[in-house]
């Protein structure tokens, strides 16, 4: 039987010809993930293990993302928690404020992932690096702490759902658009436990950019995990960003997927999540009169140079709506850096954005932007569940940072081709 | 292993942010997380909830965000189970992985309701609706993972798998 990328990875980190879903295996590990907040947890459960050292120093990164800078005193005694174990066991790759980003976007920036890997990280957005034909997959606390402890852990195989993306996307159609527009049509649980592969020769027209966006959410639609083919566009980028050897894997031609989706890029039109699931989709054609109290761009999922890029291209020259608080979140320090040079830092804050440091403040509700009851947000990020982003009673609307940024500019949710 | 218990009603998609809200991860601390278990979705929860008692889903129970902190609050305020239509991957893996009893069965969470009496039979996925007389049968778990339940979680069995 043949068998996808998703599979083939994690059989060659297993040690085995051949693997068949629902198999139970063990796999070793080419890079541990944790952040701030899940990383205390794995550490606790750590030092229960009786291990006194993680098993490979270089193969672990933690990255304090998520209340960073230290948001209260709570949050700063669990940074210096994670800070203290990271140094103690000599962690090569810990990011402290000042190198760090947020994780996703730091990750495959630094080189710690290329094609190949199998990575798992205490996050669920760790499946971002799909985008580079790795195996990455989202878990828990005492999973990272089992992975830190023994370079191993346990997988279920997963079945596949292959999507064939064919010719350039429309207009103001991103990754992101791409992605929510798929959550849409197969729902939070379409996906659920298994890989979604992405290939066609739409692939051609996405940005690496575009395809951490896609492969970021595939954990909204359930997924195990997301997983592109890699290209010259994957291979320019890692030679650009790592030195680290990978290896190339294909789905075999009679590779068994359980479902095959197509998707003909030059038909979908910009696409947004309404309160409160990923899944409740509209393209901008369907929204009507949303009016907005404020607008966050960044995140894992679209915090990228790109798409700061995309928001300033917007927003340059123009002023954004009175009464709208538009927060700004370039994902790493490098992109922040880039971003200064090339003007779009300037062109936002002329606009009147606020440019923050790093951080996933507001996505998760943690700081930097927290909703009051009733209020509304555009959101670049990946989540729109109740509370999400503050109140209970406040709404989330996931989109693009082109819609974001037109939305900024008339105080509601709108196409940017009409700005 | 059994569960006897009350039964919670939830609907589909029931995810880690309501399970337990960003705003209290800053701490791990496991009473502190059960204070305030489940909080946005039914805000008397952590009040009512009782030893024993046990938590039905809908379908995706426990999507969204990787928190251990939700499997970690639900199993402190003393849930003795959670039974859902399906889980959402992570949960899953979390829960086996702390300890958490869970089991999948579409048929008992459709045919439970709140505040039903269950009877629960882990080793051979038995769930009896006491209230109404029914008996659901779910998937058993596959072995490993049943060595990782009895172990009381991963890192015992870790520990107890020189293997690992």
């Amino acid at each position: 039987m043949g068998m996808t990328m998703s599979q083939k990875i994690l059989a060659a980190h297993a040690g085995k010809g051949e693997v068949r879903p629902g198999e139970l295996l063990e796999a070793n590990l080419d890079l541990v993930l944790g952040n701030d907040v899940t990383t205390p947890v794995a550490i606790n459960e750590f030092h229960k293990t009786g291990y006194t050292q993680v098993f490979d120093g270089e193969k672990i990164a933690i990255v304090p993302d998520h209340f960073t800078p230290n948001k209260d005193l709570k949050a700063a005694e669990q940074c210096k928690m994670v800070r203290e174990f990271a140094h103690q066991m000599g962690i090569a790759n810990y990011f402290e404020v000042g190198a760090m980003g947020i994780e996703h976007c730091l990750i495959p920036e630094q080189g710690l992932a290329v094609p190949g890997d199998l990575i798992i990280g205490a996050d669920s957005h760790t499946c971002t690096y799909g985008a580079l034909g790795a195996f990455s997959t989202g878990v828990g606390s005492t999973d990272m702490a089992a992975g830190m402890a023994t370079g191993r852990l346990w997988f279920k195989v997963p079945s596949a759902l292959k999507f064939v993306l064919k010719n350039q996307p429309a207009p103001w159609v991103s990754g992101k658009d791409i992605i929510l527009h798929i959550i849409g049509q197969i729902g939070v649980d379409g996906a659920l436990y298994k890989s979604m592969e992405f290939m066609g020769d739409g692939l051609a027209h996405l940005s690496m950019d575009d395809r951490f966006t896609i492969a970021n959410m595939a954990i909204e639609a359930g997924a195990k995990n997301g997983i592109f083919m890699v290209d010259a566009k994957t291979i320019a980028y890692v030679k650009e960003h790592s030195t680290k050897a990978y290896r190339i894997y294909e789905p075999d031609a009679d590779a068994v997927y359980d479902e095959e989706y197509e998707l003909d890029l030059s038909t979908l039109r910009p696409t947004v999540a309404f309160p409160h699931l990923p899944a409740n989709t509209k393209t901008i054609d369907e929204v009507e009169d949303i009016q907005i109290d404020q607008v966050v761009i960044g995140s894992c999922t679209n915090g990228r140079l790109s798409d700061l890029r995309t928001a300033a291209g917007i927003l340059k020259g123009k002023k954004v709506k009175k009464g709208v608080r538009v927060l700004v979140f370039p994902g790493t320090q490098r992109i922040y850096l880039q971003a200064l040079r090339e003007g779009i830092i300037e062109d936002l804050v002329t606009a009147g954005a606020v440019v923050s440091t790093p951080t996933c403040g507001p996505c998760l509700g943690g700081h930097m932007g927290i909703l009051a009851r009733g209020e509304r947000a555009v959101s670049t990020t990946n989540r729109n569940f109740v509370g999400r982003m503050g109140h209970p009673e406040s709404e989330v609307y996931l989109a693009s940072p082109a819609v974001a940024a037109a939305s900024a500019l008339t105080g509601k949710i709108t196409d940017p081709a009409q700005v | 292993m059994k569960a006897k218990g009350r039964v919670f009603k939830y609907k589909d998609n029931v995810d880690t942010d309501v399970i337990i809200p960003a705003r209290y991860l800053n701490t791990f601390d496991p009473q502190e997380l059960a204070a305030h278990c489940l909080e946005d979705l039914d805000p008397e929860f952590s009040q009512r909830v009782q030893a024993g008692d046990i938590i039905v889903a809908g379908k995706n129970f426990g999507c969204g965000s990787s928190r251990e902190h939700a499997p970690l609050a639900i199993k402190t305020a003393k849930v003795s189970c959670v039974i859902a239509a399906t889980f959402a991957r992570i949960f899953y893996r979390n829960a086996i992985n702390i300890g958490l009893p869970i089991l999948e069965s579409p048929e008992a969470a459709a045919g439970t309701e709140a505040g039903d009496e269950l009877e629960v039979d882990f080793d051979q996925g038995k769930i009896v609706n006491l209230t109404k007389g029914q008996v659901f049968q779910a998937q058993p778990f596959p072995e490993f993972m049943q060595k990782i339940m009895a172990a009381e979680g991963l890192i015992n069995h870790i520990k107890a798998e020189s293997k690992w």
